[in-house]
């Protein structure tokens, strides 16, 4: 068999082989490589249709494409992104992974329901596929009535039945996660003991479970209305358009916050792994996590500014945006603090760690912008809030992700990537992000509209430089596609701890056996309990 | 697991009430007490729910846990309609003047 | 392991599940998970009633009209058999902490029967409305005062209705399953978890309607 002494002979890969074994499995582990694959489909999906949009945005006039045929593109790159990439990835692939091992249990607590909840962001991803293929939608991802309800001669209900079918498998993940987490927590793994990725995916958890069910109901009032042709959202019946931006943002600004409160969980794991100290402020990051579930719930005013919402409404909104900076705001200062007189390494996942950091910070910034009313008045709709929003979701939510797929990589593969082929990738990524979209800052600030296939001349140069960086940032992610699946057959076989990390996952194979230890581990030390001269302290 | 066993003369009692406070709410909407007619018709229901939660569903004896995850949920849907109505309730206000 | 597809034994469903350490964490999670389900459905239930709650104050004559139409003798009725229902669940359990086979199922089937009865109800309105041309849509047609946003009433009025009916007819689905289960012995005085919980879906169903009632038929009765 192979040379190397750190495979283990029987782990969760190789226990059984066969597409039912995979197709049946009730291991977490598993499940969630099959959220992987299906999710790095959607993610190439949702970039050809960013492709679409930065070609035909090349040039100032509109000779790609049509409006209506622009108006798809932007609607299926949003929708596909936001709902079949962005709000499953880390919970449903790292999150599923990781959740039990990092407690020090076997399993999910309803393991049934974790492969049910794949199947059915499967069925999900399925119908808005089809409602693509028989001529997409063209609303945009936040199908805003009486356009959707009542006049759009697009594929509203089918694309709003696959959102609402996945929508339940991401609260099912919610569910799982969170009675995991206060039910089967190891001996001695305390509230306090818990990675803060825990905390992060705790968090997260709630408002999957609070705020996904108001979205499904919105969608099928849609359905109703373009059935049935009920008024609820209709003036000419007496309903109120803005009562579905009501019910859409009171989800939809949360899940903003379940796209990027998991990724901050991750580089809470490799800031203090690369940097060999405990999280600074451990406390403070765990709570700020579920400050940022709770106040995330009360802001989503924000984007009504301009909608004719109440202005004492929009007020007490706009206040309330700003406090929920505060939250994001502490965990960047305890990430720093925690560099602070680290021992500092530059590994393919702190590569990542550190762009987060920056881009993030660059991103809630530019939220504080937009949360202002008086500057959210210019520039709401225009490139601005596309820029803020990728920051954060690509800059940051993205190398959140992609940081944590390298970190946890040897742990799930029981191999090594190319690390010189990982940090370069890392780097390309870095520059082509900001190529992409720093411009649309200048972009939005001078008033380009968002969602409009032309634009005035003297825009062109900036539109160019952000398809340059389109490009580059394409290629970018193609890199670690090739690398990784070379290693899964290639890799050299990594240990059971490759990093040196603190954490229960660390403590067990290369790849994990399929109930995760071979005994239950019984926890007796703090989170991130490095050794104190593994850091420059003093 | 041993989880409190709540006898059927218990359950019948509260059977019994939640038919009064049917009857009751059935009766007083026949009466025109205005805006009253509103909060008593609440008044009844939620007592009705809060009876139903606490001994047909254990809550009574269930753990902390449990009432906090029912309270949070209550919240959130009080969150909703509060911050909701926050935009329709002050639409009409006039603008201060002379700001 | 070969993956072996057949029904599970007497023993296997009361054993522990391999991911728990015993019955008691089993249990534990279960309850928690099935409260977190509920509160889901809160909010997905929360999402009709702010839209109710905002109409209702925008057009509120509309609103007594429509409610007015509503058949209340029915209503009522339906009240009180679910409100029944929800006892003869509560009872139910009680036969299964007590280990009570028969009672057990039996308590089932009623509760089943006055599920049934109430959706038989629901049925009966709906097909009244439908012939008083007051199922919003082309058809939609109303008689009397006040009518002028009446279609929204009603349109709120199905909605939450059908969603509520919805629920019931899943639960009924549960149930029957359950009640099967219950006859070939499934559940004991220790073994009874699955009972349980299905009462907790079974009651908020219940708590629901206690809500849905008065918001729907008892609007401008005087």
């Amino acid at each position: 068999m192979e040379t190397s002494t750190v495979e283990p002979r029987e782990h969760y890969l190789n226990v059984n082989y066969g597409v039912r074994s995979w197709l049946l499995t009730k291991d977490h582990k598993r499940i969630a490589l099959l959220y992987l694959a299906s999710l790095t489909f959607f993610f190439f999906l949702g970039g050809l249709f960013a492709v679409l949009i930065r070609l035909e945005l090349m040039t100032p006039a509109g000779d790609l494409m049509q409006a209506e045929t622009y108006n798809k593109m932007f609607t299926m790159h949003g929708v596909i992104m936001i709902f079949f990439f962005l709000i499953p990835s880390i919970p449903a692939v790292l999150g599923n992974f990781l959740v039990p091992i990092m407690i020090g249990a076997r399993d999910m607590a309803f393991p049934r329901l974790n492969l049910l909840s794949w199947y059915i962001y499967i069925v999900g991803g399925t119908l808005t596929m089809i409602a693509v293929v028989a001529g997409g939608v063209d609303t945009g991802w936040t199908f805003y009535t009486p356009y959707s309800s009542t006049y759009a001669n697009s594929n509203v209900v089918l694309a709003g039945l696959g959102i609402f079918v996945t929508g339940f498998s991401s609260i099912l993940t919610g569910l799982n996660i969170l009675v995991t987490v206060h039910t089967m927590r190891a001996p001695g793994m305390t509230w306090s003991r818990l990675p803060l990725f825990i905390w992060s995916h705790y968090a997260t958890s709630i408002m999957m479970i609070l705020g996904t069910p108001v979205v499904a109901i919105t969608i099928v009032l849609v359905a109703v209305e373009r059935f049935f042709r009920i008024g609820i959202f209709d003036p000419n019946l007496g309903g109120d358009p803005v009562l579905f931006q009501h019910l859409f943002w009171f989800y939809s600004h949360p899940a903003v916050y379940i796209m990027i409160l998991p990724a901050m969980g991750v580089i809470s794991e490799l800031i203090a792994c690369f940097s060999r100290k405990a999280i600074f402020g451990y406390h403070f990051v765990a709570f700020s996590s579920i400050a940022i579930a709770v106040l995330g719930f009360f802001v989503w005013g924000h984007h009504m500014f301009v909608s004719s919402q109440s202005v004492y409404a929009s007020l007490v909104f706009s206040i309330l945006s700003f406090l929920v900076a505060i939250p994001s705001a502490i965990k960047v200062f305890n990430w720093l603090s925690t560099l602070y007189k680290g021992s500092i390494s530059y590994a393919t996942p702190m590569i990542y760690a550190m762009g987060f950091i920056g881009l993030f910070t660059i991103g809630g910034l530019t939220g504080l912008f937009l949360a202002t009313l008086a500057i959210d008045v210019h520039v709401h709709d225009t490139y601005f809030v596309v820029a803020h929003f990728h920051y954060i979701m690509v800059g940051g939510a993205i190398m959140g992700y992609l940081g944590g797929i390298h970190f946890w990589w040897p742990k799930i593969t029981g191999r090594l990537y190319p690390e010189f082929w990982g940090r370069l990738s890392a780097m390309i990524i870095f520059i082509g992000f900001n190529l992409t979209f720093y411009p649309q800052f200048l972009l939005g600030y001078m008033g380009m509209p968002r969602r409009y296939h032309v634009y005035p001349d003297e825009w062109q140069v900036l539109n160019v430089m952000s398809t340059a960086g389109a490009s580059v940032l394409g290629i970018g992610y193609l890199i670690p596609m090739i690398y990784l699946i070379w290693s899964m057959r290639y890799g050299k076989p990594a240990g059971s701890n490759h990093w040196g990390a603190k954490g229960l996952e660390w403590e067990t194979t290369s790849p994990p056996p399929t109930d995760n230890f071979a005994v239950t581990p019984v926890v007796t030390e703090e989170a991130y309990a490095y050794a104190p001269q593994e850091a420059h302290i003093g | 697991m041993a989880q409190h066993i709540v006898t059927p003369k218990t359950y019948l009692q509260v059977f019994a009430a939640l038919m009064v406070l049917t009857a009751t709410t059935v009766g007083v909407a026949f009466i025109d007490w205005g805006a009253l007619n509103t909060v008593i018709a609440l008044v009844i229901a939620v007592t009705k729910a809060i009876l139903v939660v606490l001994i047909f569903m254990h809550v009574r004896y269930s753990s902390q846990l449990t009432r906090i995850v029912i309270g949070g949920g209550v919240c959130w849907l009080l969150l909703l309609i509060a911050l909701t109505l926050s935009d329709y309730l002050t639409r009409g206000w006039q603008a201060v003047m002379g700001w | 392991m070969p993956t072996r597809h057949r029904r599970l034994t007497l023993a296997e469903h009361s054993a522990t599940a391999h991911q728990f350490d015993d019955m008691a964490q089993q249990y534990e999670a279960g309850q928690l998970g099935m409260w977190v389900f509920l509160m889901t459905e809160i909010m997905f239930f929360g999402g009709m009633i702010i839209a109710y709650i905002v109409y209702r104050g925008a057009y509120p004559q509309s609103f007594a009209a429509g409610s007015h139409h509503l058949d209340l003798t029915l209503g009522t009725i339906n009240t009180v058999v679910l409100i029944g229902s929800s006892l003869t669940m509560a009872m139910a359990v009680y036969a299964a902490q007590m280990g009570q086979r028969r009672t057990l199922v039996m308590y089932l089937l009623v509760t089943l029967g006055l599920g049934l009865i109430f959706l038989s109800i629901k049925a009966v309105e709906y097909a009244s409305k439908f012939e008083s041309q007051l199922v919003p849509g082309p058809r939609f047609h109303f008689e009397g005062d006040h009518g002028e946003h009446a279609e929204l009433f009603f349109s709120l009025y199905f909605v939450m209705t059908g969603m509520h009916a919805l629920h019931m007819v899943i639960g009924m689905g549960l149930m029957i399953v359950f009640a099967w289960q219950a006859w070939r012995g499934r559940f004991s005085a220790t073994s009874n978890a699955p009972i349980e919980f299905m009462g907790l879906y079974w009651h908020f169903v219940d708590i629901v309607w206690i809500f849905l009632f008065p918001l729907l038929y008892l609007l401008g009765r005087h």
